[in-house]
């Protein structure tokens, strides 16, 4: 193995198996590669036969696993999943996790008439994501729990370790606050 | 059980859910004994991938002990110490007959460009992740692998994903012996595929990032050069002038969606989100390496569109090579380099936190706080 070794005054790579070609007169619109030693890199060239790198070719049949996994059996369905419109049944696996629910669910059920082709699919459900937020705090209440915004947020280690950070957060939402206050004052006043 | 739990854009917490149970004969539930923090949990956790639904929990590179199987498993018993791919896929579809697992047709219902992947929203899937003490493993006999006794667990879990993805992103580029590799990105994904870029033979390494002390690590670890793309004005210009102006023989894309360095790309694709993302590094990629170089990415983008310069890339004949890593195809070859001392993925992890400070957690991962590069959470009663 030999080193791409640069001279690094004349800007010129000197590695004759892989050299651009040319060099430069204007040093200074040349940044200059330090020479490596590849003897110090660990590792360096075990997979440079293609043949060592996993992945190549890109698509390899048939594939190596160690048993042949025949076509997996259906899940039963008990919760609603939404489905692509691009596919023309349910899956044969699937999550389970939070089905569709209230307004938020009603916006995904619409989104998922669209294709994934179809940017209106995509809007809907950052929408419904939003929608999905304002219902999670409201089913926090409901169930007697107040969430500590300030927690979930990591407020603490934003303390530990940016307390300078935490104390600007803290002025400008305080800054917000008064004049939010101020505003409201006013208005009233009137 | 515990697990994490989403609760909005920036919001997290650990809270106690219902333990999964076996849904399909082919599951397996597993005890999880450590889950990462990934990059693109961050997207979850911005509130950018759509179809993020409030209570799921995240995390898909995990690791630990099965203690249920269906009735149709039969290569994984209770007690088995498994390593799990953030994958999860069949085996035999037209896809994984190809080794493409993560294009897996069969696992995920509510999309097709992309396979089942556990905790990363419904728009993958719909599955619960890892940052719990128990999550249902689908497909148990095909994706999950038993951990060998010579790997330890803060390996193992670096295998599920991180690893398989760094190396992936370095084999895309199809690098060949003295090439010129710029990586964008010095996260582990980044610090990985600068690694596996040796393997590969390249003559010259180049990491690019903004984080001053992640620039310092990836120059120790991957013995790389680095480049702040603060202090340089044109990112292909800076490139160029590296590269005897012909531009690199590769570049790689390990930031994705949520890159800095371009404040209408910034303002487009994360505040507005009227592009799938910031595609400033795709900008830049395409930008900096040379004619007929090759362009490879593993960076996660959102599922709409963004503005590349793509007739740049037409004009220069570029190959433009990604995908989600494989990972179970991955396996057996960087688990050869780990017992050879070439790479040692745990040397990344910088933060181990009890699974109940999850929102802290998220938080410092994100902020990139207390020279965080890698997190990992341990579930309660796990030896850490």
């Amino acid at each position: 193995m030999s080193d791409t070794r640069l001279d690094l005054q004349a800007g010129a790579r000197t590695d004759p198996a892989h050299h651009h070609g040319h060099t430069h007169a204007h040093p200074e619109d040349h940044i200059p590669a330090p020479v490596i030693d590849r003897s110090a890199i660990q590792g360096w060239g075990a997979d440079l036969d293609p043949k060592d790198r996993p992945a190549v070719p890109m698509e390899r049949t048939p594939p190596r696993l160690d048993f042949r996994p025949g076509e997996p059996e259906q899940q039963a369905q008990t919760v609603e999943i939404l489905q692509s419109t691009e596919r023309p049944r349910i899956t044969p696996v699937f999550g389970t996790t939070v089905p569709p629910s209230g307004v938020s669910g009603s916006m995904r059920r619409l989104a998922f008439r669209f294709s994934e082709n179809d940017l209106r699919r995509w809007m809907l459900l950052l929408a419904a994501d939003r929608v999905n937020v304002v219902e999670g705090v409201v089913d926090d209440l409901r169930h007697g729990h107040v969430p500590n915004i300030y927690a979930e947020m990591g407020g603490r280690a934003e303390l530990k370790h940016n307390p300078a950070g935490a104390a600007k957060k803290a002025a400008v939402l305080a800054g917000v606050l008064a004049v939010g206050y101020l505003l409201w004052r006013r208005g009233r006043d009137r | 059980m515990l697990a994490m739990e989403y609760r909005g854009p920036y919001r997290v917490r650990a809270t106690h859910k219902p333990e999964p149970q076996i849904e399909h004969p082919q599951d397996a539930i597993v005890q999880v004994t450590r889950s990462c923090i990934c990059g693109s949990d961050l997207h979850l956790y911005h509130g950018l991938v759509p179809d993020t639904r409030v209570g799921t929990t995240f995390g898909h590179e995990f690791v630990g002990r099965v203690v249920e199987v269906g009735s149709g498993v039969s290569r994984l018993k209770v007690g088995d110490n498994v390593l799990v791919p953030f994958n999860i896929f069949c085996g035999s579809c037209f896809f994984c007959e190809r080794e493409l697992y993560s294009n897996c047709h069969n696992t995920n219902p509510e999309a097709t460009a992309v396979g089942g992947i556990f905790g990363y929203s419904h728009t993958t899937g719909g599955y619960d992740g890892g940052q719990a003490q128990y999550v249902r493993v689908p497909m148990a006999d095909v994706g999950p692998t038993v951990i060998p006794d010579d790997i330890s667990l803060d390996d193992a879990v670096l295998l599920t994903d991180a690893l398989p993805t760094g190396y992936q992103a370095a084999e895309m580029g199809d690098i060949r012996e003295g090439d010129t590799v710029v990586i964008f990105g010095a996260g582990p994904i980044g610090i990985f595929a600068a690694k596996s870029a040796w393997l590969m033979g390249a003559g010259r390494v180049i990491v690019v990032d903004c984080v001053d002390y992640r620039l310092d690590f990836v120059r120790q670890y991957a013995q790389c050069e680095t480049v702040d793309f603060r202090e340089v004005e044109d990112m292909a210009i800076h490139i160029k002038k590296m590269t005897d102006w012909l531009g690199a023989d590769v570049c790689i894309d390990c930031v994705g969606c949520e890159a800095s360095g371009n404040f209408m790309q910034r303002l487009t694709g994360v505040k507005m989100k009227l592009q799938g993302g910031a595609a400033t590094v795709l900008h830049w990629a395409i930008n900096s390496v040379r004619k007929g170089g090759t362009v490879s990415i593993v960076g996660v983008y959102g599922p709409t569109f963004n503005a590349v310069p793509i007739g740049n890339a037409i004009n220069k004949g570029l190959t433009l090579r990604m995908n989600q890593a494989s990972v179970k195809r991955h396996l057996p070859r960087l688990i050869e380099h780990i017992r050879a001392g070439r790479i040692e993925p745990s040397r990344v992890i910088t933060h181990k936190v009890p699974l109940e400070e999850v929102a802290d957690a998220y938080h410092i991962f994100s902020s990139k706080l207390d020279n965080c590069i890698k997190t990992i959470l341990v579930p309660p009663g796990v030896a850490h």
